[in-house]
């Protein structure tokens, strides 16, 4: 796993330089490149997140080894792990500490790995001690002994030192028999290769229950729940799906075939129709041999299935199985499910119907349970300037407004620091410089004629067409000022067009540039060169569907992420690609720059999304944790998170300051097309191939609305500029409007609610709808709100 | 838990003898049985992988349709070469043969002679992308323009109809693709406070663009200007879009019949006449909510006493045939058990004709009126009133001169009445036909009705004769039909269409079974359904073709282009029509077949003119194409038809979707 991997180095290059981790701006670039995280990271924690985040994500198997964590290990972290591994022979192979201690538990070398261990947590407590008085937020000698837990609790051996109570960190009241055998083969199977470990994995499924039994006990149970109260039907009505997949996993694992043929057929129609993809995966699987490699029946087996039941549901099921002697299922229970006990009422099917669809079941509660800063950034001081500008406008213009300047004071009060917002600096977010300052002038001064939008004022939608689009049209970003879009194409082209008059030309050749006056006023205009203008530059690089695409928030950049694993930065001056960074290697579906530029995040077909700074090659964060495709991603408003919809039907939300998975979303039935943060920061809507968006509180981890209407994959989301309108587009040729402001009214967020994550949501969506606008036949791929409120829709004209 | 969801999991296999046939090509001629089983399980499970594998590409690629790309990309995935030379998005080169009790697909590959690509010329370039911006919305409201679909689409103008509640939000009424356990408690949603959504009102406000229209075509429509005109209708006939201006068609056309029926104006009648036949083409208008005001207005073009100022001398005839052939056809496509359209206008036109102090111009409109509504209605309601009316005619024709405005009536009534009696009689009575015994029959029309009968079994016979002989030059009669029956509205068509149905039984079947579609309520006994279904997919065709004919209607064109599109499947009809004749048409004892070949004559003999019209099909088939149009243009030369519009095509064009305005790259 390259995130451990990494954060770890970073830990140990923490110790090397004594003193407060200085928080240097990104601009500085302090030749720390190996580390990469090494210089945004303000603290140790961050290993505790992504070594947990590691330790859950699934068969990531495939995911590449970056080479520059293992230079990295060389120097500082690696040498007692080196030192004491000799055997294995290439260490720098084994990347991981866990890896590490898990091979060294294998082979008997117990000294070795509690030497290790101990010098793992020496190292922890070394780092706390020094890096809490720099910290931000405080947090970090709590967050380095849950690091410590959390790495003991993965890798538990027998003779492990551990701390009293770190190694059943979470689920206190769980049955957590099985977490102890289970995690580490887990473990070793993401972290070494794919083939042998599978076999490891798969290795709990040796237990040999007579074949043909598995019917009954499963109709037997099947009819023990359909007979229990109305009250506990529906949790556990829960158990089948992943009882099924188990016990239908065992009998192929076991070379039943015919009995797991037959099994499947009786039984796979009682499941929930929104797990009908992952049947069909399994469907196809009938043979040991396919089990090997197969990634979703990794996924099964790596990660717990994770139900929420009632105490009182759970007591029944217990007793139920115990009365019957049914160890078959009771061991699956044990082994292969994490069941979440609440005390209170069970929860209504509907509740529950909300809240699964998942891969792996729902989100466990404690998931979502550490505080997310949804707040947003203060905006950086630049009235001055504005004020200057102002009075030169008005001068211009004959003084029309004298409100302005009384706007703008009203502005920077209500500016005040959120409550909710992250410290300013939690994230080093790079300089303003001038133009941008310029460009946030010109915002502010767009915001003023903004239209207000309300169910009795709807935005007008402006559609552009992208025309004779044969190739396939994949992806389209806008810039913020709406004056440039883009478009991703099938043919590994990325399209950039100049919306406005002003035409796209580039700068002058080197030759050129030098005869030009520096001194000038308008030098930045002289060395563009008036030949090159035009509407349209095509940039090629790619070998690959460009499948991401996305401006940097200062209009000089464009990122384009493509099938060919890659993802580009092009210049805006030059339209030329300045940099690809490599490290996804599969596929690589979305990427988008954060709000402030310089950090931008990609998600990809290896089940990770990774954070990189545009002057690093490597990535700086690797958040693991998705069991499928990371379709999309994108930037939380104050650029201290980031949220990621995947193919496993959940949305993970990041911080991006120590890799944490903050929360995990469920609810969502099929694949996560896209994802959208309100203006705000509070909510974030997302759209799956079910059609379906559901809007989610951030703050409190819960799912508040759903908004049905779609009937084909929702492509894009986008939220008014005051947020007031959402608006939607989708597959099925549609942009829908829908009051946000309504949605987000009178929720009911008690501590109750908050506290059990029972949500009753609104019954009906349609009164949310405002609008249905239909295309043509234009898939609706991208969806924009300009400064003033107008919408952008883009897609590619189709011909049925 | 229990799931009605149609969740089919099929465990597909590829055959073994798949491997079989791999094998063998690959050189390995024995292989095991088992070795085969063992492969195919392995080769369908990769197969299966791949696929899933190749669907998340297409889903990321915002496509519904798999292509091969999305197939390699998925090898790629795994690792696996891709299958290269397969990237074309459409043209996957597998045919599927099959014979001598063996299936299989090939590879096809034609030779292709190398000269023949180096001089064909170069194919255009395609075109590049390009952006093009429209408004989809101003204010939550979608503006009519082409680049947008039309505004409601017929289903949803017929919900907003007839479930205005429901209709306000079309399309969301499917709950997703979830289950719908917590489905259950929608059911009242009314109770529970939520504002009662009132029906809106049904009159839209007008767009000033949309005003605009409105005024251009209503003045094009009535102006004095044919090509004008002609424009105007074409746009009425063919452009999505106009069901907010329909009220107020509808308005305009009964206003314009009410004042101009007392001031007698025909041409302006006639001009609102084509006005109805062009709404009425026009397949995105929903006009069962406007039947009740276009009716009476057609009704009045029928029947009414005088519709002209100089009825000695005015054709107001045509008129009336084209107004009871509107009428007929909209009792075909609206006439339901429940409104019982049909019957009513029957009865109008029945009582009006009984009364005796009837003019000739209300009895000659009411029976025409009749006789559009199809064969069984003539028999039912005409033939036994033949005698009585023969009568009365004979009384005005051979009595004293009272006026010369009864004597045409008198002569006009008399033609309409041979001209659609003798096809029912001839395809009623058996073939000897006796002067006397139809003058005993039907009285003083008798011996008339006899020659006329005559004189249609005739044609009919030399008909079939032509159809045997000149079995691939009578390909023309469906391009032809739809030529004359483009400007004139459809109900003669039971008499045109008779051409392709006498050429064979089983066509009409397969034609009767097609136009089993369009709502056919008409209760009466078999045989007219067959007609009147028949006559139904005609008028299909003309709304098919009619964007397609109008180009050569003009009727310089030549045919060729026009017949081009059609031809594959008349040959068909008449390569099957080949055999079938021989047999049945002279003889002709088959019910179906005997009417059929009845009913050609009075095609040609109702025309009565020369065939004026310069049509460019062989003769038999031009034959009906002057009857529709003399109807009209005889007396009428501005009311004739209707030139069709050359802008047809572009306007068409103009209102497809935004990819289709620019040219498409010839592949």
């Amino acid at each position: 796993m390259a995130a451990l991997a990494e954060e770890q180095t970073e830990v140990a290059v923490k110790l090397e330089p004594e003193g407060p981790p200085a928080l240097l701006p990104p601009q500085a670039g302090d030749g720390a490149g190996e580390g990469g995280g090494g210089t945004t990271n303000n603290g140790p924690n961050g290993g505790g997140g992504n070594i947990a985040a590691s330790s859950s994500a699934g068969g990531d198997g495939g995911t590449p080894k970056p080479t520059v964590a293992v230079s990295a290990v060389a120097p500082a972290g690696a040498a007692p792990v080196s030192a004491a591994a000799p055997e294995a022979g290439a260490p720098h192979d084994r990347q991981t500490l866990l890896a590490v201690l898990q091979f060294l538990r294998q082979s008997n070398l117990r000294e070795a790995e509690e030497a290790l261990r101990r010098e793992a947590r020496l190292l922890e407590e070394a780092v706390a001690g020094s890096g809490a008085p720099g910290e931000a937020d405080g947090a970090s000698a709590e967050a380095a002994s849950t690091l410590l837990s959390r790495v003991t609790a993965s890798a538990p051996g027998p003779a492990a030192p551990d701390p009293p109570g770190s190694g059943a960190s979470g689920a206190a009241a769980v049955p957590v028999l099985a977490t102890g055998p289970a995690a580490p083969g887990k473990v070793g199977s993401v972290a070494v290769e794919d083939q042998p470990d599978v076999s490891a994995v798969l290795s709990a499924y040796n237990q040999q229950g007579d074949p043909t039994m598995y019917e009954e006990y499963y109709s037997g149970l099947k009819h023990f729940i359909e007979c229990s109260l109305d009250c506990h039907r529906a949790e556990l009505s829960q158990l089948f799906y992943p009882l099924f997949v188990h016990m239908y996993l065992e009998l192929v694992y076991n070379q039943h075939e015919n009995e797991a043929k037959s099994f499947f057929e009786k039984f796979h129609g009682d499941q929930e129709c929104y797990y009908q993809d992952d049947l069909r995966v399994l469907s196809s699987l009938t043979k040991k041999e396919h089990m090997k490699g197969n990634e979703t029946m990794l996924d099964f087996r790596t990660s717990k299935f994770v139900l929420r039941i009632s105490r009182d549901s759970y007591q029944l099921l217990k007793r139920h199985l115990q009365e019957k002697q049914n160890n078959q299922i009771w061991n699956i229970v044990q082994e292969h499910l994490y069941i979440d006990i609440f005390d209170g009422m069970p929860r209504s099917k509907q509740q529950i119907d909300a809240m699964v669809g998942s891969l792996a079941g729902e989100a466990k509660r404690e998931a979502n349970k550490s505080k997310v800063f949804f707040g947003l950034l203060k905006e950086p001081e630049i009235e001055v300037p504005l004020d200057d500008e102002d009075e030169e406008g008005e001068n211009e213009e004959g003084k029309p407004k004298k409100k302005k300047p009384k706007k703008d004071s009203i502005g920077s009060k209500s500016k005040k620091q959120d409550p909710n917002a992250p410290p300013q600096n939690r994230i080093p977010l790079p300089e303003l410089k001038d133009s941008d300052k310029l460009d946030k002038i010109m915002n502010m001064k767009e915001t003023t004629k903004r239209v207000r939008l309300g169910p009795d004022c709807l935005p007008s939608i402006c559609f552009y067409t992208f025309l004779n689009a044969y190739q396939g049209l994949t992806a389209v970003d806008v810039t913020d000022d709406s004056s440039l879009i883009a478009g991703g194409f099938a043919d590994s082209t990325v399209r950039v067009w100049s919306v406005t008059p002003k035409k796209l030309r580039s700068v002058k050749q080197a030759a050129d540039l030098s005869l030009i006056d520096k001194e000038s006023d308008d030098v930045l205009e002289r060395i563009m060169d008036e030949k090159t203008a035009s509407e349209l530059k095509i940039l090629y690089g790619h070998s690959g569907p460009v499948y991401g695409a996305s401006f940097s928030p200062d209009r000089n950049y464009l990122l384009s992420s493509s099938e060919d694993g890659t993802v580009r930065l092009w210049s805006l001056q030059t339209f030329t690609c300045l940099v690809g960074y490599k490290g996804h290697n599969y596929p690589v579906w979305d990427t988008q720059f954060s709000p402030y530029g310089y950090y931008f995040v990609s998600g990809g077909h290896d089940r990770v999304a990774r954070l990189w700074a545009t002057d690093h090659y490597q990535p700086l964060r690797i958040f693991a944790g998705h069991l499928a495709d990371v379709n999309c991603t994108r930037f939380h408003p104050n650029s201290n998170y980031v949220a990621t919809g995947s193919a496993d039907r959940t949305v993970r939300l990041w911080d991006v300051l120590n890799g944490n998975c903050v929360r995990i979303f469920t609810g969502h039935k099929g694949p996560i097309h896209s994802l959208t943060f309100s203006p705000n920061g509070r909510f974030l809507a997302t759209g799956a191939t079910d059609g379906r968006v559901l809007l989610w509180d951030i703050g409190h981890g819960l799912m508040v609305g759903e908004l049905k209407g779609h009937t084909d994959t929702v492509c894009s989301l986008r939220f008014s500029r005051d947020g007031e309108i959402l608006a939607s587009g989708s597959m099925d040729n549609t942009v829908r409007l829908w009051d946000a402001v309504k949605a987000f009214e009178d929720l009911e967020t008690d501590d109750f609610t908050t506290a059990t994550g029972h949500i009753n949501l609104p019954e009906n969506s349609q009164e949310l709808l405002l609008g249905t606008y239909m295309t043509k036949s234009t898939p609706v791929v991208h969806l924009h709100f300009t400064r003033r409120n107008l919408v952008l829709a883009a897609g590619a004209y189709s011909p049925q | 838990m229990a799931e009605e969801k149609k969740l089919k999991l099929s465990n597909t296999v590829l055959p073994s003898e798949s491997m079989k046939v791999v094998a063998e090509s690959m050189g390995i001629a024995q292989i095991q049985e088992e070795t085969c089983q063992l492969l195919t399980d392995e080769v369908s499970y990769r197969i299966k992988e791949i696929a899933q594998d190749a669907l998340k590409f297409m889903h990321m690629g915002k496509r519904q349709k798999l292509t091969t790309s999305d197939i390699d990309y998925a090898l790629k995935l795994k690792n696996v070469e891709p299958l290269y030379g397969f990237h074309a998005q459409e043209f996957i080169p597998f045919r599927f043969a099959s014979g001598g009790g063996r299936e299989l697909y090939f590879y096809e590959e034609k030779e292709v002679d190398l000269s023949d690509i180096i001089n064909t010329p170069l194919p255009r370039v395609p075109l590049d992308v390009c952006l093009k911006a429209h408004w989809l919305s101003i204010e939550g409201c979608q503006p009519a323009i082409p680049e947008n679909p039309p505004p409601a689409p017929k289903e949803q103008q017929k919900a907003e109809a007839t479930e205005p509640l429901k209709s306000a939000k079309p399309g969301q009424e499917e709950d997703g693709p979830l289950k719908g356990k917590g489905k259950e408690k929608k059911a009242p949603p009314l109770l529970e406070g939520a504002p009662l959504r009132l029906k809106p009102r049904s009159i839209h406000e007008l767009s000033v663009e949309q005003q605009l229209y409105y005024k251009e075509i209503t003045e094009a429509c009535v102006g004095s200007c044919e090509a004008k005109r002609a424009e105007a209708l074409q746009s009425i006939a063919t452009d999505p879009g106009l069901y907010q201006m329909l009220p107020r068609f509808s308005t305009f056309i009964s206003e314009g019949v009410r004042v101009n029926v007392v001031q007698n104006n025909l041409a302006l009648l006639i001009y609102l006449m084509r006005m109805v036949k062009a709404l009425m083409d026009n397949p995105t208008l929903y006009l069962e909510k406007y039947v009740h005001e276009l009716i009476p207005a057609v009704m009045t073009c029928i029947v009414s006493r005088q519709l002209c100022l100089r009825p000695d001398v005015d054709n107001h005839w045509a008129l009336r045939d084209f107004a009871a052939r509107l009428v007929a056809q909209i009792c075909k496509h609206f006439s339901t058990t429940t409104n019982n359209i049909q019957s009513r206008i029957t009865k109008t036109f029945t009582k009006s004709w009984v009364d005796e102090k009837t003019p000739w111009t209300t009895r000659y409109g009411s029976i025409a009126g009749l006789a559009e509504l199809g064969h069984d209605v003539i028999k039912t309601l005409i033939l036994p009133r033949l005698q009585q009316e023969g009568e009365r005619i004979r009384g005005v024709l051979d009595g004293p001169v009272l006026s010369n405005i009864d004597r045409i009536g008198a002569d006009h009534v008399q033609s309409l009445l041979l001209k659609h009696c003798a096809p029912v009689l001839a395809k009623l009575r058996p073939p000897p036909d006796n002067q006397d015994a139809y003058r005993a029959e039907f009285g003083s029309l008798g011996p008339l009705l006899c020659s006329h009968v005559v004189k249609a079994r005739a044609q009919a016979a030399l008909q079939a004769q032509q159809v045997n002989r000149t079995t691939l030059t009578i390909t023309q009669p469906r391009p032809t039909l739809t030529l004359s029956q483009a400007p004139q509205p459809g109900p003669r068509t039971p008499g045109l269409l008779k051409v392709p149905g006498s050429i064979a039984l089983p066509v009409q079947t397969l034609v009767s079974a097609r136009a089993a579609a369009p709502p056919q309520p008409s209760p009466p006994p078999t045989k007219f359904i067959v007609m009147s279904s028949s006559s139904a997919s005609s008028t299909q065709q003309v709304l098919s073709l009619s964007t397609s004919a109008p180009g050569s209607g003009s009727t310089t064109t030549s045919p060729v282009t026009t017949t081009v599109p059609s031809v594959q499947p008349i040959v068909k009809l008449v390569s099957t029509a080949t055999t079938a004749p021989p047999s049945t048409a002279p003889s002709g004892p088959g019910s179906v077949q005997k009417y059929i070949v009845v009913s050609l004559p009075p095609t040609g003999e109702g025309k009565g003119g020369p065939a004026s019209h310069p049509s460019p099909a062989p003769p038999q088939s031009s034959a009906p194409s002057p009857l529709g149009a003399s109807a009209l243009c005889g007396g009428k030369p501005e009311a004739g038809e209707s030139p069709p519009p050359v802008p047809g095509t572009p306007k068409a064009n103009g209102s497809q979707p935004p990819g289709s305005g620019s040219p498409q790259p010839a592949p």
